[in-house]
């Protein structure tokens, strides 16, 4: 059995933590199951299923920790794990950076599973990969796709009284359409929490779509442009900007929120006024569990507000240092919109280039943030608030600080990942060569 | 799972919802890597078990891989340790052929009933798989190779070095660097043994015991007054080697340039964190290059990414027909350029070969996870396409007839597919050495290290920085420059090369983390080379971002 309840979470946990003679003990167990579908030139190439539960006994002698862990789970197997990290334990070189162990917590209620996804078999797998695959067919078109399901959980506890568990349900469904003569590629993207949400046949049609309409693609010379992001491609190049929040970095100079002369930027106005950014585990759209791995509540933070950099992300040992609230970092983030759907941002827009999605974004400057990477899977020129023709893909090396600074406009946000993100309506966009890639 | 709550756990060595074994492991005491597991008879009964299982239910052929990998890795920054992991994952994968589709189980109980379980449910998938299927699989004949065994052949195995000797070494490594000028250090040494049995109804029971190790680092320096840091990563090449590849030793160091010292097989990292630090700091005050055309001279330890990227990748078959249209994309390699004969890939000194034998590279073995014993064949031939990486299950498609061996699964609980193997540029057949080859440029740039790097889905348009780059004009190196990157196509560039160093200046550059597939899996894989000239290339000023 991979999945437990929380009461049977908890009396595992509780057996490990008697077996304990370590100064503290702090014991993870997770568990669940990953099913998956992949296929490619419309017939399916892998599929799987993989079941899993594993137990984490971490033992601390004053500043010393030791870690084990086991996936049998009668008496005699615990309590041997618990031995071999506490012996583990006693070997180890001392952490100057350790801190005790985390006492009783409040969470918030959790809203990250649904029955519908753990009730996915295989043939509802087979099914979901045919409903993108026949339309493919039915247009002599080429549809390579994957969908991956999650159903799993995650209980901490401690020799200081913390309990946690969360349950959660997740997937996330890709497709990618190429025309026959390989001249078109499109791409369609779904994540969720509740299955029942999933339509793979909605977003293959649109990937379709893409395909069938990038063809013939116009070479345009490279250049600053107005673009419309597509949220995916929005939440690329957010993504990266959101993995450079740290405090710690900050403060010790070696990333783009450390502030010249030393510290950090929090305060600062750093992007245009629309950008507000935060976080928030109990948002319906993007459920998150209620607690950080190392048992720190998470709850709603402000993270960018008008603009400003509200808040950063601290580890409790680096907040202890400077006398702050150890605030968790974000498991994932909602970036406001408007209600302008993107059909709407096309539509107020004279001249610009809309973005479907990029690929292979690798940092070039970590100091300015700057990033290279090409547009794929549907790239388009815009005209007079309409679509006027598809464009050769493009190379650019921008930051996504840039880009905030540089927003005209933002959209409906959308749930890409674990992260709930609008369209945007970019200037200047900086393009710096062409590719023949399709 | 998101990524940051992946990190987090994986930093501190707990147990994380969802994560796969062969990416977490199992953390376990250090003394067990030492440990032998089952026997070989042991497990060729148990491999058996699972072969006629899957033969009882209707496999045409069918292969089990039992295995445990072993990992270790120490990571330190300045003065302390920051996790120091011991895993260890072990499990069993069992692939069918029934019907023309495969099916693949895996199970971490290594026992008779949970194998022939495993036998079972991969063959009900492929039974189920099988209705949809449109491409029936056709195998390459592969003779049974009966009992068979090899070992990367190492001098010092790392797993019987003690941890307290790695930590020391890394910390000393890191007061050195601090004391050279660096504000910080970030260093770790990592460990791989994979202890690998394969079984197949070819009549086949291969045993191997396959070493890797990585050591690397990152300075930091820092300029308060400015604001600005500057970094310079380690030179090192992760290894198919043992724990030798760190015993310094004078005949594998190679005198570059402006008294640069470039290491073979065998490298000094407390000299290169040295070098590193002094480097970091000289960033501070170099040139900011003027974008424009430029003779690039590449170091092995830079131009390896650069092979990897534009020639690796779009040679690989299962790319150049679609399997990974979704995820990393396909080739401009197409197969009617291969047929034609006459595609030129680069110019007529390009030789480029496909090798999983050639010794310390990180994706040499004996046999792939086919079954199939390793080779050596050529790809690009006096600057021709003439071949491409395939499986046992893909060569029919290319009328060979013999598969390449380049099949492999990362681990005994992923489905094998076909893979990169080491992808080499020969060295040049004159005697050159980097020294003459700056002799005789104008205007060039002379790049170390891995940097930024950037590709299209198909293969065409990239982008590649470094660690270290300096001017050359007029046949001299005039300083150091900073802010580069350049940009080409990838037919254009390799016809843009001109010349290639002999074999004396031959080294290898790795990555133990290649990724391909859904879900991924990674891979570790070499490329060697001599330093090596490309003349007339874009380069970029990646302060301003702007092409010429």
């Amino acid at each position: 059995m991979s999945m437990l309840n929380e009461q049977e979470a908890k009396k595992l946990i509780d057996k490990v933590l008697a077996f304990s003679k370590a100064d503290e003990i702090n014991v993870a167990v997770s568990g669940g199951r990953v099913g998956n579908i992949r296929y490619a030139r419309n017939t399916v190439s892998t599929s799987g299923e993989a079941d899993n539960l594993s137990l984490v006994v971490t033992s601390f002698f004053g500043k010393r920790s030791g870690t084990a862990t086991i996936n049998e789970f009668d008496d005699a197997s615990l309590e041997k794990t618990v031995q071999r990290a506490e012996e583990i334990a006693r070997l180890a070189p001392e952490n100057p950076e350790y801190l005790p162990a985390l006492g009783p917590q409040q969470y918030g209620k959790s809203l990250t599973f649904s029955e519908n996804t753990t009730r996915i078999n295989p043939l509802f797998r087979a099914n979901a990969a045919l409903a993108s695959i026949q339309p493919c067919i039915n247009k002599k078109l080429t549809a390579a796709g994957y969908l991956e399901d999650t159903t799993g959980f995650i209980a901490i506890g401690n020799s200081k009284g913390l309990f946690g568990y969360n349950k959660e349900t997740s997937g996330d469904f890709t497709i990618t359409v190429r025309t026959a003569d390989e001249r078109g590629s499109g791409y369609g993207v779904q994540s969720f929490t509740d299955a029942s949400k999933l339509d793979t046949k909605g977003v293959t049609q649109i990937a379709i779509d893409k395909a069938v309409s990038s063809r013939d693609a116009k070479e345009m010379q490279p250049g600053k442009y107005t673009v419309i992001l597509e949220a995916t491609a929005s939440g690329e190049l957010l993504s990266l900007m959101i993995n450079a929040l740290d405090a710690r970095s900050a403060d010790e100079g070696r990333s783009f929120f450390g502030k010249k002369g030393g510290g950090n930027k929090i305060g600062e106005k750093l992007f245009n006024e629309k950008v507000q950014i935060i976080s928030d585990p109990s948002n319906l759209d993007n459920p998150a569990s209620p607690f950080a791995p190392d048992g720190r509540p998470r709850q709603r933070v402000t993270w960018i507000k008008n603009g400003v950099l509200k808040n950063l992300p601290y580890s409790r040992y680096w907040a202890q240092q400077k006398g702050v609230d150890a605030l968790p970092p974000p498991s994932g983030i909602i970036m406001q919109g408007s209600e302008q759907t993107l059909t709407d941002l096309i539509k107020g827009t004279e001249k610009g280039i809309l973005v479907t999605r990029f690929w292979y974004i690798r940092p070039v400057d970590p100091q300015t943030l700057v990033f290279t990477g090409l547009t794929r899977d549907g790239t388009f020129y815009i005209e007079n608030g309409a679509i006027k023709y598809a464009i050769k893909n493009f190379r650019f090396n921008e930051s996504p600080a840039a880009m905030l600074n540089n927003v005209e406009a933002l959209g409906k946000p959308v749930r890409i990942g674990g992260n709930m993100i609008p369209p945007m309506k970019i200037r200047d966009f900086n393009f710096t060569s062409l590719s023949d890639a399709v | 799972m998101k990524r940051k709550d992946f990190l987090q756990l994986t930093t501190m060595g707990v147990g994380a919802l969802m994560i796969p074994d062969f990416i977490l492991g199992h953390p376990v005491d250090p003394s067990q890597f030492l440990s032998e597991g089952l026997d070989s008879s042991t497990k060729k009964a148990l491999a058996d078990v699972a072969l006629n299982a899957a033969k009882a239910k209707g496999a045409s052929y069918a292969d089990v891989r039992i295995s445990r990998y072993l990992q270790q890795s120490i990571s330190t920054r300045e003065n302390r340790v920051q996790n120091i992991a011991n895993t260890e994952s072990y499990g069993v994968g069992v692939r069918v052929l029934v019907n023309g589709t495969w099916g693949f189980a895996a199970t971490n109980e290594v026992t008779k009933e949970s194998i022939t379980k495993c036998a079972h449910t991969a063959a009900a998938l492929a039974k189920a798989n099988a209705k949809l299927q449109s491409e029936p699989v056709k195998l390459a004949p592969q003779k049974g190779l009966g009992e068979r065994t090899w070992k990367t052949p190492i001098q010092i195995n790392a797993f019987e070095i003690p941890v307290k000797e790695k930590v020391d070494l890394l910390l000393k490594v890191n007061s050195e660097a601090m004391k050279a000028g660096a504000n910080f250090i970030n260093s770790s040494l990592s460990f791989v043994n994979e202890q690998k049995y394969f079984a197949s109804t070819d009549g086949s029971y291969i045993e191997q015991d396959i070493h890797r190790l990585w050591p690397t680092f990152t300075v930091t320096v820092v300029d308060k007054q400015t604001g600005k840091f500057k970094t310079r990563d380690a030179l090192s090449a992760p290894m198919g080697m043992g724990y030798e590849y760190l015993n310094a030793k004078a005949p594998e160091k190679i005198s570059g340039p402006i008294d640069l010292i470039l290491y073979r097989y065998a490298y000094d990292m407390l000299e290169d964190a040295i070098q590193a630090a002094k480097q970091a700091k000289e960033k501070h005050a170099a040139k900011s290059v003027q974008a424009g055309n430029y003779d690039l001279v590449l170091d092995p330890n830079h131009l390896g990414l650069t092979i990897h990227e534009s020639v690796g990748h779009p040679l690989e078959l299962d790319r150049v027909l679609g399997y990974e249209a979704n995820y990393a994309g396909t080739s401009f390699a197409t197969l009617d350029k291969w047929r034609s004969g006459k595609f030129n890939f680069g110019s007529k000194i390009v030789n480029i070969v496909a090798d999983r034998t050639q010794p310390y590279f990180l994706n040499s073995i004996g046999y792939d996870d086919d079954g199939v014993p390793a080779k050596e064949w050529d790809l690009i031939k006096n600057g021709i396409l003439v071949n491409y990486q395939a499986t046992r299950d893909q060569v029919h498609i290319l009328g060979q007839k013999e598969s390449h061996g380049c099949s492999h699964a990362d681990s005994w609980n992923s489905v094998q597919f076909q893979r990169m193997p080491n992808v080499s540029l020969r060295p040049g057949n004159e005697k050159l050495s980097v020294h003459d080859m700056i002799k005789d440029v104008e205007k060039g740039i002379y790049i170390l290290g891995r940097g930024s790097y950037s590709i299209d889905q198909q293969r065409y348009n990239f982008q590649f920085g470094g660690q270290l780059f300096y001017e050359i004009q007029n046949g001299k190196i005039t300083g150091m420059l900073d802010d580069v990157a350049y940009q080409s196509n990838t037919q254009q560039f390799w016809n843009s090369c001109v010349q290639i160093c002999d074999k004396n200046d031959y080294r290898s550059f790795g990555t133990f983390r290649d990724g391909k597939g859904q879900p991924s899996q990674a891979s570790a894989v070499s490329h060697g080379c001599s330093t090596t000239r490309f003349n007339k290339i874009d380069v970029l000023n990646t302060n301003t971002a702007k092409t010429i």
